[in-house]
């Protein structure tokens, strides 16, 4: 394999190494900001000129999962000498916790609501998918086109009237109402991205297992699911991404009880002003299960998106 | 897992009866009972509400107005709209925005493929890092980069100042007239162009090896195969990346209303920040709603123009 | 899925329940998320204590505050029972019934409107303005004022500096000309190694930002909303010689003396630069002082306060600040009730200004002590003197986005002059009253 005569020469390899991780580096600046953000102390994070080196602070996590009150002398008084390090840490702001912030709330809303909407959409879309590529759905052409036109709505133009028939549905403000919110926008990607992958697993399995007395049914889930298994994977990556991202319907639709964290984490404020270390440590965080999700799927993330609508 | 041993116990699994009568259905009910459930659920939670809207485009009603008169008012709100120059003007900014980005990422993206395709020691490690900004949810994304833009205290400024040697100071991407659409555009493509990378290398990873080895015996020129075979192959996957961004920018709301809320005076209010301004501020509900109305239109027009074409490469 | 819905309908029962008893309720308190709002979590601990009911807080951020809260009310959403909402809410609070009137509350807990701070009552509680009808309580006083760098501007080599330059003392300016001199000396000289920058001013352009900050100068400069004798005449005050002259200082002040790339800064945003010693001067809402007080870098004793200098044709300054209303959609309101005639009681509404909350209570701040317990006391009570404040009017937000546009157009993006923006502006503003029939 190596010996094949398509197989670049190490002169052409070392450039494309050099340029890729060039690439890399350059783009990953932003983020290591962001991340080094989340461990600088408040004043350090804004320090004119940008300071690259500083003395790491964990205040921003602290700040990030506590809501904290300007103490004065009595509350100090009362609430006697910090026990716990990061009691101390507050203290030395001039500062008493009073309680937990919403931060967790908000990211197991954001668990629950982008999980749940992936496996729903991965649920929907492979059904469809494998239906467009199996059968002959009568205006075939069409329906996926609609299907692909339900995503070029702006979630603006339709949030009023959704929000109006969530309010009326008891929706409104629910995890279930958001899960299906972004199961329906997501359905098409999945669609489309699933019927390419089905449709390059060969039809002769299912027609030797159908032979064998399966039903479509067990041929679909025995024989064409584990095949599409890749295809779902990276799939699944792409809804996943979205569903945990969005904000434009998140920050219309939600408030109090599923309200995710997109919307919460930008608004993140401290002593006057914004706490920039907070809001870069809540970013980090919420980076780490999508990051993760991926990494163990990345093997699938290349081979998934052959996207069968191309290959016919 | 031993896969026969695997169908054989499913297939007990299964009581008679259900099987007999889920064999008894037809293949054209089995794909109705497929794909119902995905076509149910688009028309509720996206073709309902859009025909509500296109039925609010016709009145004069206001949310915030609960006690006024609801108004058909015809046509008018679409008058108003079409010979409004604002709109216009949001028009041309989210052109701007949509061709530059599609530009940048198809050109970058496909750069990138390209050359991770050359397999380096080490390029999956490298393909990882280069996708982990597409991961970060817009509205952050915009938040810190307006912090990276700030001239004083974020990053960019100094950066680019280290590479051109001009003061960090003597410019603002997101404060100038002339830099703040480019602005918006340099952070979407930061964001998004792994997206487009992803897509092109699966491109090039489907083109079966046995293609090049017989250019190579027909002695083609490195050159000559790229343009005539890398590119077709990949087209096809690089169409499909650029309608997919394409839609999804010209939506563009969340990243670009938290980087410049739509300044310096008007020049980044994208359609979507003027729509929102329309629905969601001044509360004007029928007239918002033909403003949406016009938008799905437009992007579902060039769409579908756009897949007839993505369907003829296919073709070919 | 099952398991949610489930828990949805338990939740609602339990919502039911907690409805037909009269005790303890669970109350949800809808404000803006800032600093102030973690006193109230702090305060309201009190109000928990006594009546037994639970309070909820629902924080919305400064940018989406008037959207989300907007979208809940004009819905009629159960979310909110108490709404601090802003101050040029009342008029659509109280026409359109979001809101309850509070007169007879007012008379039957004997809370009188006269011990609050006058301006406060005609910003934040009344509707239509100048009539005694009242739909909010004086929650939270706000206004817009200064705050500079006392120890730069301390120092003898840059006293002198400024001295050769402009001939008088560096000091508090005692104009509006001279804060645009003194940000101009500032412009870019050498502090600590430092290039520094004027004045941090407000020029936000997505929701309220720049219409806060330029109001400050063209009051003073003679602009008005309308003719006083003749309501929604607006021509020839809006567009008034005097207002050009203010529109353009302001343009001004925004080339010779703000920090590069501040072209769409609001209050956080001068917050960062001022702590971050970018600025000898911070244009900013009253809110942030005991911040800045608390600040490693800028506070005690380094910063000192202003109120907004007078112009040519008087000194006024920028109301900001809450009112309380209570919800009308709530189905809950005598619980609410009672959370107001709480926090309207005098050593709540002290113990309110102790932990950093600008109570609007006469009785509070007319104290003797109160000018003296924080350094920037006697400020916020001059400030207080001298506010005005935007439209109230229900339309206020289609007014407002007329008036960001106009002016982001003319300052920040260099487009047309101040006549031609004032002028437009004139044009939007007579349209928007055409549409509402008030003209």
């Amino acid at each position: 394999m190596s010996l094949s005569v398509t197989d670049p020469n190490p002169r052409t390899k070392w450039i494309a190494g050099a340029l890729v991780i060039g690439y890399a580096i350059v783009t990953i600046m932003p983020l290591l900001w962001i991340i080094a953000t989340g461990f600088k102390s408040p004043a350090d994070s804004i320090a004119y000129p940008p300071k690259v080196v500083f003395e790491p602070s964990l205040e921003g996590y602290v700040n990030l999962f506590t809501e904290r009150t300007r103490a004065t002398e009595g509350m100090l008084e009362d609430a006697g000498p910090p026990t716990t390090w990061y009691e101390r840490i507050v203290r030395d702001q001039g500062m008493v916790i009073t309680g937990p912030s919403r931060y967790g709330e908000r990211f197991l809303n954001s668990v629950i609501i982008g999980f749940g909407s992936t496996a729903l959409c991965m649920l929907l879309g492979t059904m469809a998918a494998y239906a467009f590529s199996r059968f002959r759905v009568p205006l075939k052409d069409d329906l996926l086109f609609f299907i692909l036109s339900t995503r070029m709505m702006p979630p603006i133009a339709v949030a009023i009237p959704i929000f109006l028939m969530f309010r009326g549905l008891g929706l409104n403000d629910t995890h279930l109402g958001m899960i299906l919110l972004y199961t329906a926008v997501n359905l098409s990607l999945s669609v489309w991205l699933l019927k390419g992958f089905i449709d390059e697993i060969p039809v002769e399995y299912e027609e030797a297992a159908l032979i064998d007395g399966y039903t479509r049914f067990q041929a679909f889930y025995k024989v064409v699911l584990p095949q599409a298994a890749t295809g779902i994977a990276s799939t699944a990556i792409f809804c996943l991404i979205f569903a945990w991202n969005e904000y434009a319907f998140a920050v219309l639709l939600t408030s109090g009880t599923a309200q995710t964290a997109p919307p919460f984490i930008p608004t993140i404020i401290g002593v006057g002003g914004k706490d920039w270390p907070a809001v870069a440590a809540g970013a980090t965080i919420f980076l780490v299960p999508v990051m993760v999700f991926t990494i163990l799927l990345r093997k699938h993330l290349l081979r998934g998106i052959t996207f069968g609508a191309v290959r016919k | 897992m031993d896969e026969t041993s695997h169908l054989d116990r499913a297939a007990r699994a299964t009581p008679p009866r259900i099987a007999r009568r889920i064999q008894g259905l037809s293949d054209r009910t089995i794909a109705w009972i497929f794909v119902a459930p995905s076509i149910f659920l688009l028309l509720a939670v996206n073709i309902f509400p859009l025909i509500w809207t296109i039925r609010l485009s016709f009145t004069n009603y206001r949310v915030n107005r609960p006690n006024n008169a609801v108004e058909w008012v015809g046509l008018e709100n679409y008058q108003r709209i079409l010979s409004d120059e604002d709109v216009w003007q949001t028009m041309q900014a989210t052109a701007h925005f949509l061709i530059w980005t599609i530009v940048l990422q198809v050109l970058i993206g496909f750069a990138l493929a390209y050359l991770i395709n050359k397999k380096f020691k080490g390029n999956d490690l490298w393909t990882t890092i280069i996708v982990f900004p597409m991961m970060l949810s817009p509205a952050v994304v915009g938040n810190f980069w307006t912090f990276l833009y700030q001239p004083q205290i974020g990053l960019f400024n100094y950066v680019v100042a280290f590479f051109t040697g001009a003061d960090p100071a003597s410019f603002s991407m997101i404060g100038d007239v002339n830099l703040a659409p480019w602005a918006i555009v340099i952070a979407d493509t930061w964001m998004w162009t792994p997206f487009v990378m992803l897509i092109c290398l699966a491109g090039l990873r489907s083109i079966p090896e046995s293609i090049y080895e017989a250019a190579e015996c027909d002695r083609a020129s490195k050159w000559r195969q790229f343009w005539t075979i890398t590119v077709p192959m990949v087209l096809p996957f690089l169409m499909l990346a650029v309608l997919f961004r394409g839609i999804e920018n010209f939506k563009m709301f969340d990243m670009v209303v938290q980087l410049t809320g739509g300044g310096p005076g008007n020049t980044t209010t994208l359609t979507s920040i003027d729509l929102k301004r329309e629905a969601f501020e001044r509360w004007r509900t029928g007239y918002s709603s033909a403003y949406a109305v016009i938008l799905f239109v437009t992007v579902f027009g060039l769409a579908s123009i756009y897949v007839k074409a993505l369907n003829k490469v296919k073709e070919r | 899925m099952k398991k949610l819905l489930l828990a949805g309908t338990a939740c609602n029962a339990i919502m039911i329940l907690g409805a037909g008893a009269s005790q303890a309720e669970e109350l949800t308190l809808c404000w803006a998320a800032w600093d102030p709002a973690n006193a109230l979590v702090e305060l309201s601990t009190d109000f928990e204590e006594q009546s037994g009911h639970t309070m909820n807080f629902e924080f919305v951020p400064w940018p989406n505050f008037a959207d989300r809260m907007l979208n809940e009310l004009n819905s009629g959403g159960q979310l909110c029972d108490l709404m601090i909402g802003d101050s040029q809410w009342i008029g659509g609070g109280a026409e359109n019934g979001h809101y309850i009137k509070l007169n007879d509350f007012f008379e039957a807990e004997g809370i009188d409107m006269a011990d609050f701070i006058p301006a406060t009552v005609t910003g934040y509680a009344e509707w239509p303005k100048g009539t005694p009808n009242y739909y909010a309580l004086p929650a939270f006083g706000d206004v817009v004022g200064w705050t500079y760098r006392k120890d730069w501007f301390e120092r003898p080599e840059i006293q002198e500096a400024f001295q050769e330059e402009y001939g008088r003392e560096l000091a508090v300016p005692a104009s509006l000309d001279e804060l645009k001199d003194i940000a101009a000396f500032f412009q870019g000289r050498e502090i600590d190694g430092n290039t520094v920058y004027g004045a941090a001013i407000y020029t936000e352009r997505g929701s309220e930002g720049i219409t806060m900050g330029v109001t400050n100068v063209l009051y003073n400069y003679g602009f008005q909303y309308e003719n006083p004798d003749e309501p929604y005449d607006m021509e020839g005050f809006v567009n008034s010689e005097g207002a050009v002259e203010g529109l353009e200082f302001y343009k001004e002040l925004y080339e010779v003396g703000t920090p590069p790339g501040s072209s769409n800064w609001y209050m956080g945003e001068n917050i960062d630069a001022y702590k971050s010693g970018q600025v000898a001067l911070q244009m900013n809402f009253a809110f942030i002082w005991p911040g800045v007080e608390a600040d490693p870098n800028v506070g005690g004793g380094a910063s000192g306060y202003f109120a907004n200098p007078p112009g040519p044709a008087g000194q006024f300054a920028q109301l900001g600040g809450q009112g309380i209303s209570v919800v009308s959609y709530s189905d809950k309101q005598d619980a609410a009730l009672e959370y107001i005639k709480w926090f309207a009681q005098p050593e709540i509404q002290a113990r309110w200004w102790e932990l950093g909350g600008y109570s609007a209570l006469r009785a509070v701040v007319e104290d003797p002590g109160f000018a003296e317990s924080q350094p920037y006391a006697q400020t916020f009570l001059d400030s207080m003197a001298i506010v005005k404040d935007f439209w109230a009017e229900p339309a206020y937000a289609d007014l407002l986005l007329a008036m960001q546009d106009r002016v982001h157009n003319y300052v920040i993006a260099g487009d047309g002059t101040a006549q031609e923006a004032l002028d437009g502006l004139v044009e939007d503003w007579v349209e928007i009253f055409e549409y509402e029939g008030k003209l």
